[in-house]
């Protein structure tokens, strides 16, 4: 690999002149934008690289060798669940009786498809100990923005109008911008000094708000990685003032197989399946976030949806025979509803009452690859070693914090769930930061944690290490962890300089975010 | 280590207002901007809104993290401090010298609510 040369921007490898392609003799160039109106044709030719074939493959291999993956080494992201993505899901997703299917098409004709998409309904319902599931939001928050507008379609059809959400102030920022979103107001609620809910201040916005809660959205265990002791309590207040509760699946990995949303008294919730079931997170994704409900709230659920069915056919020769199959329900026409409705805003809308159902809330199912790696990992676990996540993530977060807390200022103490959070290093005197140590780690290999998150303090790195890793890498962790605190003693300027050893050194974060140049001739010409 | 002004009057989520007459500036405590680390961003209102004491009424972002700023006082935003938009960095070069919204106070007994330096400093050693 020559990083020198192929690493230049694929712009500074470009020669004037030199093509990677060949076009056929008789291609007419003036033909692909002839049709065009005249204001929209370019008026000179695009300043793309241009470059040979092998330089292109050549930079973008060197490119990709800069990438740090789950598959590269330690990736401890708090609140991230950045676990392994086992091969045989891509296997799975990646053979043509799935890969090469329609959505369009007839359902007799893709069953096989149809029965794992509702068996991965069923799987989550039951892992979630809720009633019913829709596979079809694309991602975490887009789970969260279905799920409340699941509760606000509940509320609208008793008639009731409510607007505000109890959000914990160490929530994932998700949660206030998905409730602002579906036109809902947050409501702060404080934490105590466990770091989590404080109930006199629930109590107290019980009191004031009761009959515009709409909802609470909560995760638990919290941002800090504490599970919330008194959640029945919690369920119950919000119940009892007419008001659902959401939970947000983000750290559901920590309870896994433990215990169920559905019997701490949620009502709704998302479950990303990138994090707790082993689908790829980012470039290697896309996401997804099925939402389950509890019983009575299955009518709001998105469509389409899949539903099994049993008919019973009288054969010539085989006589009254079972068969079993699954179906696809679209929905009722709710977009046309929708659209008179808006348009009739102004007048009475009871006049046009929705279906119950929200209707379609993204492309037909949802990401149905990843589904079918989600559900690849339920069953190759199978319901004995799916019980054993949970608890080996929070056994490996607890071993790390119990052997950094010497160097690094732990600020909850007692036993976390899947993460760990520390306020900094416990000796600031060199004035190193969270995030010098973060970029330090890159130098030793490791990708860092999530840092200045969550905000409750002001030097938060959030460590969480999922089930997967061997005590060995998580030893190997642990040693340059504490290297790094020594490192910020001996040589603060070695920390607050770092990292030295990968590709680009510390980046100046304040003029990216003041003055972002993200196209090259801008840069040229700036 | 941060700095605590006197004659100031702060909140707990670290705004100070300094009192001139009817008037007041609101900005953010010195404590606040080493907190923040360095501010690429200053979210503020506009001349005439109004601002309720407790809510808020703009936010500060830093490469850090975005943070809201909560009015201490209620009254009528007079002026916004319009070097912010170019320059937000002044909030972490001299954050007690840049205030970011002037004030007309409607109800001047809620600075009672507020710490003086030495509550404040008190507050902030927690």
């Amino acid at each position: 690999m020559n990083r020198t040369l192929y690493g230049n921007l694929i712009f500074e490898l470009s020669k004037k002149g030199r093509k990677g392609y060949s076009l056929p003799q008789d291609y007419d160039r003036t033909h692909t934008t002839a049709e065009l109106p005249e204001a929209l044709r370019r008026k000179e030719a695009a300043r793309l690289p241009e470059c040979d074939e092998l330089t292109v493959v050549r930079h973008y291999t060197n490119l990709s060798h800069n990438n740090f993956g789950v598959n590269d080494g330690f990736y401890p992201l708090g609140s991230c669940t950045m676990k392994y993505n086992p091969v045989i899901n891509e296997e799975i997703a990646g053979m043509k009786a799935f890969a090469g299917l329609h959505p369009l098409q007839p359902a007799v004709t893709c069953q096989g498809a149809l029965e794992v998409y509702y068996n991965l309904q069923e799987s989550l319902a039951e892992l979630a100990g809720l009633s019913e599931f829709t596979l079809n939001p694309c991602a975490g928050a887009h789970g969260e923005l279905t799920g409340l507008m699941v509760i606000r379609a509940y509320h609208e059809s008793r008639g009731d109008v409510r607007t505000k959400v109890l959000i914990p102030d160490s929530a994932h920022g998700t949660n206030p911008a998905s409730a602002a979103v579906c036109g809902l107001e947050v409501v702060e609620v404080k934490s105590n000094a466990n770091g989590t809910v404080d109930l006199e201040d629930l109590e107290r916005l019980v009191q004031l708000e009761g009959p515009n809660i709409a909802a609470m959205m909560m995760t638990n265990p919290n941002t800090l990685g504490i599970f919330e002791p008194r959640v029945l309590e919690i369920t119950e207040m919000v119940h009892k003032a007419g008001g659902l509760m959401y939970y947000d699946g983000a750290n559901l990995n920590a309870l896994l197989g433990e215990c169920r949303p559905g019997d701490m008294g949620f009502d709704v919730m998302h479950i990303n399946l990138h994090k707790t079931f082993s689908t790829p997170h980012g470039g290697g994704g896309p996401g997804s976030g099925p939402v389950g409900v509890r019983k009575g709230l299955e009518q709001f659920l998105p469509t389409p949806r899949v539903k099994k069915v049993v008919v019973n056919y009288d054969l010539p020769e085989d006589g009254p025979t079972e068969w079993e199959g699954f179906i696809i329900d679209w929905g009722a026409n709710n977009e046309e509803l929708r659209t008179k409705n808006e348009s009739n805003s102004d007048s009475d809308s009871s006049l046009f009452p929705p279906h119950p159902s929200l209707g379609s809330v993204g492309n037909f199912f949802g990401n149905f690859g990843v589904m079918l790696k989600a559900y690849t990992y339920i069953l190759s676990l199978g319901s004995e070693n799916i019980k054993q996540v949970g608890p080996l993530a929070t056994l490996n977060a607890n071993y790390i914090k119990e052997r950094l807390r010497d160097s690094y200022l732990l600020p909850i103490k007692g036993l976390c769930k899947h993460e760990v959070v520390f306020d900094g290093l416990v000796d600031k005197s060199t004035g190193v930061t969270t995030m010098d140590v973060a970029k330090r780690l890159l130098d030793y290999g490791y990708h860092a944690p999530t840092i200045y998150f969550p905000l409750l303090f002001h030097e938060s790195l959030m460590i969480e290490p999922t089930e997967n890793e061997s005590k060995e890498t998580i030893n190997a962790f642990i040693d340059v962890m504490h290297k790094i605190a020594e490192e910020a003693k001996t040589d603060p300027e070695l920390v607050k300089t770092a990292p030295h050893n990968t590709p680009i050194g510390r980046v100046d974060d304040v003029l990216a975010a003041k003055q972002p140049v993200t196209t090259y001739w801008k840069a040229k010409t700036e | 280590m941060a700095k605590f002004e006197e004659g100031l009057r702060y909140s707990e989520s670290h705004e100070y207002i300094r009192v001139e007459g009817e008037f007041g500036y609101i900005g953010i405590s010195d404590y606040a901007q080493h907190a923040l680390g360095n501010v690429v961003y200053v979210d503020m209102p506009e001349v005439d809104d109004e601002v309720t004491a407790g809510e808020e009424f703009g936010a500060v972002e830093s490469v850090k993290a975005a943070s809201d700023l909560i009015s201490p006082v209620s009254g009528t935003v007079v002026e916004v401090n319009e070097a912010l938009e170019d320059k937000p960095e002044l909030l972490n070069e001299d954050a007690f010298a840049n205030w970011i919204i002037k004030v007309q106070l409607s109800d001047p007994s809620e600075l009672d609510n507020l710490m003086d330096k030495a509550a404040y400093e008190a507050f902030c050693a927690e």
